[in-house]
């Protein structure tokens, strides 16, 4: 009982930290840094999503660009102004329902994932039919079929022009509220018997089932909760850049999220959160790659892309010497910097 | 001595692989409270048997009843609700998890609680009390059989026995009425396969479980079952008491071959 008031404690420290560094960044950072730091809690919300399927569940996903577009695409049509909306859909005109439908952004968000969660749901009854790698194509596949789709439905979504000028809401605050709420969402569940059910789920599928559990339900579940955090993270980032189109989430984008998960460690909370600090902080900083580079005698021509193929390598390099990443399925803990009497605390769980 | 009532029914239970027959008509009927074992050769279908009434193999004829409930074509997580639970013959922990944790991911057939509303207990007082006492239970389990000191410890890395009893555990954690071992005794030695006796025995008259064990170690199912049934290809060739058994023409036949004068 001790160490859990030791641990809120804590826990709240931290939170009265962040919420300072809120409060000071804004005033003392430029734009660009602050819109990495936005970028880390958005990748974070969106490699938790992605944790939650492949990490703790064992589905590997390569839809989430898909849902991404979803959430992204239905918050930023809720928000729009009627006139940007008049004049904005200049191939086919705009559905007319669609016209006047406006909710406050936070309303809108909770409806991007909402919607995201709708269509991961249904497209998790089909293809959670398949396990592993055939799982992987097939994700892939609909997160495609989406895209497609969001080109081609010009009277809703403006097709391959995509949305400008979305009027902007997102600030540190909303980033890292958003995040917050997630972090707490994930942490709880993965803490409760139902996280437990999860993990199981992705270990021994057969065992699972002999232990009454209704495996095609509880990964169908784990697919949906998994979709509406993307599509949250999709209408953020939308929101943060305030121009969206159908180019922006590709398999690209999911990928980037992979690698998020993937260096952290799958089943690793912490290690989504770390990854997600490295990966987007390591992305904006390879930048220097890609411009001319003088050594000496020597000018490198500057190959745009190339902090990409950098970013393969480095995922390579992580799947062959540290295939669990930098977490593994560990999680942080208080514990780690309190030297712990172990022996007494296991004897009195043993007596109770 | 036991109520002679049966609770697990099968009924000419015929399971075809394409051309090969695994069970062909096997009949059982398992009184209440027994302890009782399924015997053979390698291959003679024993475990197939198993996965037919544990819901991974729908027969291709015959029926499986459990307390007057038909089984036939459930689903494994429903044959487990009505109250039947196995272990494997390959041990099938979840090996990343804790020893704890296994027990509990047992414990949650029986959980009313659902997901989301343990994410926000101070709403849910009674969904979080209840999450607490399968802690505390599958505790308690642990302490029964043995393994609380490791209840922290990952399941890959206890020893094997352990592992056994862990499975074990694991399937008294979803409440069961009737349990399925799956060769309980595989790779102990005779000392840990008379303590296994007599923790089979203590098991069935604590839990009050009706005990179904598939076992080639002789001495285990001489010793504990009550009633034994011999498959040999699929088919049954004998029933009754290890007395019966032991001195049954065709099982001698079965395990050892025909005498080549006779």
């Amino acid at each position: 009982m001790k160490t859990a008031v030791r641990n809120a404690f804590l826990n709240l420290l931290i939170l009265g930290a962040l919420l300072g560094f809120l409060w000071w960044a804004p005033a003392n950072l430029d734009n660009y840094k602050l819109r990495i730091i936005n970028l880390i809690a958005i990748n974070a919300i969106l490699g938790l999503s992605l944790n939650l399927i492949y990490g703790m569940t064992g589905m590997f996903s390569l839809g989430h660009a898909g849902f991404m577009a979803v959430g992204a695409y239905v918050s930023s049509l809720l928000i729009l102004t009627v006139e940007q909306k008049n004049t904005m859909w200049i191939l086919e005109p705009i559905a007319p329902w669609l016209l006047h439908l406006q909710t406050p952004f936070v309303v809108s968000l909770v409806l991007a994932g909402l919607a995201a969660a709708l269509v991961g749901w249904v497209i998790a009854w089909p293809v959670l039919r398949l396990g592993g790698d055939y799982l992987g194509i097939a994700t892939l596949g609909f997160a495609e079929i989406i895209r497609i789709l969001i080109v081609n439905l010009t009277p809703y979504t403006n097709g391959s022009l995509g949305l400008k000028g979305i009027p902007a809401h997102t600030d540190l605050w909303m980033t890292y509220g958003c995040f917050v709420v997630v972090l707490a969402f994930m942490v709880r569940l993965m803490k409760s018997n139902f996280g437990n059910v999860l993990r199981a789920v992705r270990d021994d599928e057969i065992a699972a089932r002999t232990m009454g559990v209704d495996t095609f339900k509880v990964r169908v579940l784990a697919f949906t909760i998994g979709s509406f955090g993307a599509g949250m993270g999709g209408a953020l980032m939308g929101n943060l850049i305030t121009t969206i189109d159908p180019k922006m989430f590709t398999i690209t984008q999911t990928y980037s999220v992979l690698m998020i998960v993937v260096v952290g460690g799958l089943g690793s909370i912490t290690g989504t959160v770390i990854g997600s600090v490295l990966i987007t902080v390591m992305l904006e900083w390879l930048r220097f790659v890609e411009s001319p580079i003088r050594m000496g005698a020597f000018v490198v021509p500057g190959v745009p892309g190339m902090r990409m193929v950098l970013f393969s390598v480095l995922l390579i390099a992580v799947i062959i010497f540290r295939r669990e990443g930098i977490m593994g399925t560990r999680e942080f803990s208080w514990d780690w910097f309190f030297p712990k009497p172990a022996k007494t605390t296991q004897t009195k769980e043993a007596r109770e | 001595m036991t109520k002679q009532n049966a609770v697990l029914k099968v009924k000419n239970v015929t399971l075809r692989f394409g051309g090969l027959v695994a069970v062909n008509g096997l009949s059982m009927s398992v009184p209440e409270g027994g302890i009782t074992g399924l015997i053979g050769p390698n291959g003679a279908g024993k475990t197939t048997a198993f996965n037919v009434i544990s819901g991974f193999y729908k027969p291709t004829a015959g029926s499986v009843a459990f307390m007057e409930r038909p089984l036939t074509g459930l689903p494994p997580h429903k044959v487990c609700e009505a109250g039947l639970s196995r272990t494997f013959q390959n041990i099938r922990l979840f090996h990343n998890e804790t020893v704890l944790e296994n027990v509990m991911i047992g414990a949650y057939v029986r959980q009313k609680g659902t997901w989301w509303q343990n994410l926000i207990p101070f709403a849910f007082p009674g969904i979080a009390r209840e999450e607490r006492e399968i802690r505390a239970s599958s505790m308690k389990l642990l302490t029964r059989l043995g393994l609380a000191s490791q209840a922290a410890t990952a399941a890959s890395s206890l020893p094997y026995g352990a592992q056994r009893r862990l499975e074990i555990a694991r399937a008294l954690a979803t409440r069961p009425k009737f349990l399925l071992l799956d060769e309980p005794a595989a790779g102990m030695n005779p000392q840990e396969s008379l303590e296994l006796l007599n923790f089979i025995r203590k098991l069935r008259d604590d839990f009050n479980l009706t005990i179904l064990l598939i076992e080639h170690d002789m001495k285990v199912v001489m010793g504990v079952c009550e009633r034994i049934w011999v498959l040999d290809q699929g088919v049954l060739i004998a029933e009754g008491s290890p007395e019966d058994i032991k001195t049954n023409p065709q099982v001698i036949e079965a395990y050892l071959g025909r005498d080549a004068h006779g």
